[in-house]
């Protein structure tokens, strides 16, 4: 296990070093000055500019800097979206909203399809079932923008249920973007539950349950339910990555101060440091999960060998 | 649980018939053989929702070439006279629906007598008076183009990939699995952002970016099954008899692992086809006037409330290519999957 988790480590930093390496010479190459309006500025000026952003010294020098940099946590200074505050900063003030919708989502999502898996393996092949595997057929294919926009259309704009968008009514704002996030964690997790219980329940320690006389709700929660949650924990991982993608949208449409519409606008605005700061934050974000998600189920279900990988 | 006969009942003479097993006849086969295709075609033509998702899929392909055609209207000229225009069918207007009536200032009105339009537009049109009807089939065709072409290109090189890492094996599998570990480390939405960013935006550069690592998947699929029958007897058999490596490839792993590459490639086009959409909304997608059905519901989402037809036509086709997408790949898996027919 432990040579599991250093191996894993090492790739980690290796995929990250690369990701870092990658986006810093991207900034190099992509056409135009950092420096707005870099034309009308005099050689004295410039000089006094490029010196504050580091840019003055030859480019090994720049990318050992801006490595070192990052490991301590520093992902350099906003060029024209957030004048000159620090990259850092700006992502950390922007972590709530986000954190929140996405968690709540998650959360929502799980449970839900949890619900929803169940009860469609308890009941297979009647109309409840068919419709769980629809609503999840649903979930998983329309974006996560269009379902936003419905939401915000028709519970925002038409019902006036929800605030239509802005994060000025606290718990009340996060409602329609965290449900437009569940939809994918909530139909992923009803296909997975209701395929492992359907499973689970064909195998011979539920039918010796069944002869030793345990009734129907013990079965489904004390032996098959257990054992199909288990699994689902691999499903966890790209949860996570479909929840931060939507994040990005469903931000954008409901005006949500967070770290995907922020990023959506530094791309529009072209402030390569968001972006690349941005980016390397969400990589560092999702590759932990994923390593988390490996560890955390290596833990829990012993019968994964794990040094033979998966599949 | 010891039950008596008192008697047992008399079976009258004649009841059973003595019969000869012919050691030949054992060996007849009654049913003509199935291949492993009719087999699968079979299966497929009992899953209703794969069926239908197919018969869905094909009249949208049709139409997304048959659409721009038919519609008298090319996708992008304007007429900005019949700007913001909601749809209207004639036939099926008396029903109260796609009638040409929209909202203005609050109250429901005929916008096609007002504006004074005598033609018909069958989506509507958009903020630039454009005919939707025309965009969006243009657009669908689009925006198929770049996931099937992006798919391809994933199933062409991580078939190679994969291929070569499984059968060769040792020290070239030993490299070419790392290289491949640290590629799907990096989350594809990071690098396909990334390498949006380098190119000039357009088809080219997001079916670039949706391959640049989208391939890993397939490959580790491809050199997970020609590990698996690479060392199966029949494998062994062709070698014994003197077949080359490219034989054994071609001829006997190939029709194999074939079943395994449609079901991957046919999870491959959906989420081509969300990326894309995906990176038209946050405004990385394909420059105007040139639409996809991303750029389209970006489009039409900025109308929402005003002329939400702009945004239900794209959004409404997007999504049933997704469903039968996702339809047609479950239907397939359970149709080509080997394990089912153990």
């Amino acid at each position: 296990m432990a040579k599991y988790i250093g191996k894993r480590l090492i790739y980690m930093v290796i995929t990250l070093a690369l990701i870092a390496t990658f986006t810093f010479f991207l900034m190099k190459i992509l056409p135009g000055s950092p420096v707005a309006s870099a034309d009308k500025l005099s050689p004295e000026q410039r000089a006094v500019v490029e010196a504050r952003y580091g840019l003055d010294k030859p480019l090994p020098v720049q990318y050992f800097d801006y490595m070192f940099g990052l490991v301590q946590g520093d992902l350099g200074i906003s060029i024209n979206q957030f004048k000159g505050a620090d990259v850092t900063d700006v992502i950390l003030s922007r972590m709530g909203p986000s954190a929140q919708i996405g968690f709540q989502g998650m959360v929502l999502g799980t449970v839900l399809g949890i619900l929803l898996g169940m009860i469609a393996a308890l009941r297979q092949n009647t109309w409840i079932d068919y419709t769980s595997t629809f609503v999840a057929i649903v979930g998983i294919s329309i974006p996560s923008f269009v379902f936003a926009s419905l939401l915000q259309y028709w519970f925002g704009l038409k019902w006036d249920l929800f605030p239509v968008a802005l994060w000025k009514d606290g718990f009340m704002s996060s409602v329609l973007p965290s449900v437009a996030l569940a939809m994918f964690p909530l139909a992923t997790a009803a296909r997975f539950i209701r395929t492992e219980m359907i499973e689970v329940l064909g195998s011979d320690y539920i039918t010796l349950a069944k002869a030793k006389g345990a009734s129907g709700s013990e079965i489904a929660f004390k032996h098959a339910f257990r054992n199909a949650l288990i699994p689902l924990i691999t499903v966890l991982g790209p949860m996570a990555v479909a929840i931060l993608t939507g994040s990005l949208v469903v931000e954008q449409i409901f005006a949500i101060p967070g770290i995907g519409e922020q990023f959506v606008k530094s791309i529009m605005v072209n402030d390569f440091a968001i972006i690349m700061g941005t980016t390397i934050f969400f990589s560092v974000f999702l590759i932990v999960i994923i390593l988390l998600v490996d560890i955390l189920y290596g833990v829990i279900d012993p019968r994964i060998r794990l040094s033979g990988g998966k599949n | 649980m010891t039950q008596k006969f008192d008697k047992i009942p008399e079976l009258p003479k004649g009841s059973f018939e003595r019969i000869t097993l012919d050691a030949k006849q054992a060996e007849r086969i009654t049913k003509p053989s199935v291949s492993f295709w009719q087999d699968a075609w079979y299966r497929i033509r009992k899953n209703k929702g794969a069926l239908l998702s197919l018969i869905l899929f094909g009249l949208i392909v049709i139409m997304s070439f048959l659409g721009p055609v038919i519609s008298p209207y090319e996708p992008n000229a304007q007429t900005i006279t019949h700007a913001n225009l909601p749809p209207k069918v004639p036939g099926i207007e008396k029903l109260g629906i796609l009638n040409g009536v929209g909202t203005l200032g609050g109250e429901k009105v005929d916008l096609y007598e007002l504006k004074n339009v005598e033609v018909n537009y069958w989506f509507g049109t958009d903020g630039l008076g454009r005919d939707m009807f025309s965009r969006v089939w243009k657009g669908t065709q689009v925006s198929l183009f770049i996931a099937f072409v992006a798919a391809a290109i994933d199933m062409l090189i991580g078939v190679i990939y994969g291929g070569v890492s499984g059968y060769f094996g040792g020290r070239v599998d030993d490299i070419m699995q790392r290289i491949v570990e640290i590629l799907t480390g990096i989350p594809n939405l990071v690098v396909v952002i990334l390498f949006i960013l380098i190119m000039d935006p357009g088809i080219l550069a997001i079916i670039i970016a949706l391959t640049i690592t989208g391939w890993t998947g397939m490959s580790r699929v491809v050199r997970g099954q020609v590990l698996k029958y690479k060392s199966q007897e029949f494998v062994l058999a062709a070698r014994t008899l003197g077949a080359s490596d490219s034989r054994i490839i071609w001829k006997h792993l190939m029709p194999n692992v074939l079943g395994v590459i449609i079901i991957n490639t046919m999870f491959t086009i959906p989420s081509a086809i969300f990326f894309e959409a995906f990176l038209s909304f946050i405004g990385l997608g394909l420059q105007a006037p040139d639409a996809s059905l991303g750029t389209l519901i970006n489009d039409g989402y900025a109308l929402i409330q005003f002329a939400p037809h702009i945004l239900a036509f794209p959004a409404i086709l997007l999504s049933l290519i997704m469903i039968a997408f996702n339809l047609i790949g479950d239907g397939l898996r359970d149709a080509l999957d080997p394990k089912m027919k153990d």
